[in-house]
């Protein structure tokens, strides 16, 4: 087990790389802490999958160095590295039993006969496989060809980390929930240091305590899965985590006010003057619908046109336009949506973004 | 399924029809000329007479149809050892990427453009001790190679002759099994700590069984009904060191004329082709497989 450093890390598929945009990864420094648990989350293409190929070694990084601990591992070999990885497609030795695909890469490192016996033995149960040990693996299922994949990287129990390259793809949904606790389980029993790299938010915030959001060659944000719902970095981040994602709204601001969609909305923080394209974000679940006809309390109350309601079963989303933009908010399952209806936001809930960054005033 | 709701109309039968009569006029009705003869002689003038199985018996008795059968088993046997394991290593080397991937497949692929007689005729001159340049140097370097009069080089001659021409199909089909295995399986390989020949052994031998199969299979049946080789080098001699059950058939056919006792041993020559593929198919498709996954589809 270890910590892992990124060092000014960065890569590109091209011999002579010219500008940022010849970079499938732009430049990275980032620690990696001893059991940690993290999800490298973005769309496809995005460059989470090169990264986690320059961890693992399968890729060596057109610049840039990579530690495990206090050594540099930047040009080691994946097998000199000791790490696991565990692939999209489950890769298993068809004519190998269960046990002996567990035993192998124990085998291959010279590990004495009993001692292999104790771990594959235990392995197996921990995998609740016990019972399969010695059938072929080529005749099992997807998810436990995919836990013989994964067992074969925890019976090693001193791998630098083990790193999930969007394992679940190929699993049935009802199995994909059984294996993600299972994955967890083993987190917190072994304390390997876990990257899991996914484009699906839901597996990156269940498993992760930290999760990496990437997009287009570059680390918008690190953070709990709790900071990317709350103040994500980046409206890309805000749009990409949460189910719609984020509202994102032209808008100016000054001192502790923000106009936005025509009304007026009183900030708990101050702000500098700001220059550049201004824009506030505000996640659809602290966005109210109230009839336009109920008396004023006060709030800043924007008319909103109401295109369509989808109930999603707990709650029902409200796609709308305010001001000409569109806007989707969050209302419990069941309340009335009004014919005349307007947006009411929660003011604290309004984040403030500079040509897509995110401001934090004062 | 508890219902079936799909609509049932026998007129589809008539889309079968055509396919029904093609194998019919190709294979069916000649097979069954072939079935008819064999359990008739015949003095001429269109005449038959029925004799059961006596054909039968009088080919399964000779000790001709013998001896051709035990040279096919050798020949064939030695076929496979030496051009399966050879076609595989010729794969293994063979580059996955970059220009010289298709350099080496139309190299690969040239033998088997050329006709078989073809191939007979060049290996025909090419080891003859007076004008052929194989046959010559080996005379020059004081080597006694004859295959018109030595049955060994006459054997030597054909089966280099036959690796010449058919390792390719072997290495192209070994190739294509190869280049279909996913990287991850090599990645996963690497982070396993698995040595080369572990990851010849349990990656890509296992990926390659179907293809393995298909070259053992075409292989087998081909090096088993060889004809043309050994007609065109040597017209099955010298004495009957190279006379193959192929050759044999042919001469009882068309050089003697009895058209029964070719023919029984045309059906019997058939089945024994058939049993050996089977045996073939039934021992590979299940090598490395639980008996109760037997037959299941698999990823």
């Amino acid at each position: 087990m270890a910590r892992i450093t990124l060092d000014r890390l960065a890569h590109s598929y091209l011999a002579n790389p010219a500008g940022d945009e010849d970079f499938a990864l732009k430049q990275i420094d980032y620690d990696w802490q001893d059991g940690g648990a993290y999800a490298l989350l973005g769309p496809s293409g995005c460059g989470k999958t090169t990264l986690l190929n320059i961890i693992s070694g399968l890729l060596i990084p057109s610049a840039g160095h990579i530690r495990f601990d206090d050594t540099d591992v930047t040009t080691l070999s994946p097998e000199a590295r000791n790490i696991a990885q565990v692939f999209q497609f489950p890769v298993i030795y068809d004519t190998m039993s269960v046990a002996e695909n567990l035993a192998f890469p124990l085998r291959n490192r010279g590990i004495d006969k009993p001692e292999i016996e104790r771990r594959v033995t235990d392995m197996l149960a921990t995998l609740d496989l016990s019972d399969k040990a010695n059938r072929k693996a080529r005749g099992l299922t997807a998810d436990e060809k995919q836990k013989i994949s994964l067992g074969r990287g925890l019976v090693r129990y001193d791998v630098n980390a083990i790193l999930f390259d969007e394992p679940l793809t190929v699993i049935d949904p009802h199995m994909k929930w059984q294996l993600r606790t299972k994955l967890k389980e083993l987190h917190e029993q072994f304390e390997h240091t876990m990257i899991y790299v996914t484009h699906d938010q839901t597996e990156a915030l269940t498993f992760a305590d930290k999760v990496v959001v990437m997009y287009d060659g570059e680390v918008v944000q690190i953070g709990t899965p709790e900071e990317l719902f709350d103040e994500p970095a980046h409206t890309f981040v805000g749009y990409f985590i949460g189910s719609p994602g984020m509202n994102i709204l032209p808008a100016e601001v000054s001192g502790s006010t923000v106009s936005v969609g025509g009304g007026q909305f009183g900030l708990s923080r101050r702000y500098e003057p700001l220059s550049g394209n201004i824009e506030a974000g505000i996640r659809p679940e602290f966005v109210g619908v109230a009839s336009a006809r109920a008396p004023d309390d006060g709030r800043t109350r924007l008319p909103l046109t109401v295109n369509r309601v989808e109930n999603i079963g707990r709650h029902q989303i409200v796609r709308g336009t305010v001001a000409g933009h569109d806007i989707d908010a969050v209302v419990p399952e069941g309340a009335e949506i009004p014919g005349e209806a307007v947006a009411v936001f929660d003011p604290s809930r309004i984040n403030v973004y500079r040509d897509s960054h995110l401001v934090r005033g004062s | 399924m508890a219902t079936d709701n799909r609509p049932f109309d026998n007129r589809a039968w008539f889309f079968v029809l055509p396919v029904f009569l093609l194998v019919a006029l190709s294979a069916i009705i000649p097979l069954m000329t072939v079935v008819n003869y064999s359990v008739q002689d015949t003095f001429g003038n269109n005449e038959f007479f029925w004799v059961g199985t006596e054909w039968y018996q009088d080919v399964l008795n000779s000790s001709r149809f013998r001896d051709a059968l035990v040279r096919n088993l050798i020949f064939s046997g030695i076929i496979l050892l030496i051009e399966i394991p050879l076609g595989i290593c010729i794969a293994l080397c063979m580059p996955r990427k970059g220009i010289w991937v298709p350099v080496c497949l139309i190299l690969m692929a040239l033998p088997l453009l050329i006709p078989w007689n073809v191939v007979g005729t060049i290996w025909q001159v090419f080891g003859r001790a007076d004008i052929g340049l194989l046959g010559y140097t080996l005379a020059a370097m004081g080597v006694d190679y004859n295959y018109a009069t030595n049955a060994f080089d006459a054997w030597v001659t054909i089966i280099v002759m036959d690796v010449w021409h058919w390792t390719s199909l072997v290495v192209l089909l070994c190739y294509s099994g190869l280049v279909a295995i996913p990287e991850a399986y090599y990645q996963a390989a690497r982070i396993d700590g698995a040595s080369k020949w572990k990851v010849f052994r349990y990656i890509q031998l296992p990926k390659m069984q179907r293809v393995l199969l298909i070259a053992v299979l075409l292989r087998f049946m081909d090096s088993f009904m060889i004809y043309t080789e050994p007609f065109v080098l040597t017209g099955g001699g010298p004495g009957n060191s190279t006379t193959f059950l192929s050759i044999d058939l042919v001469k009882t056919a068309i050089g003697q004329f009895d058209v029964g006792p070719a023919a029984a041993m045309s059906i019997i020559y058939f089945l024994i082709i058939l049993l050996l593929s089977w045996v073939f198919y039934t021992v590979m498709t299940n090598f490395g497989v639980d008996s109760d996954d037997r037959g299941r589809a698999e990823g």
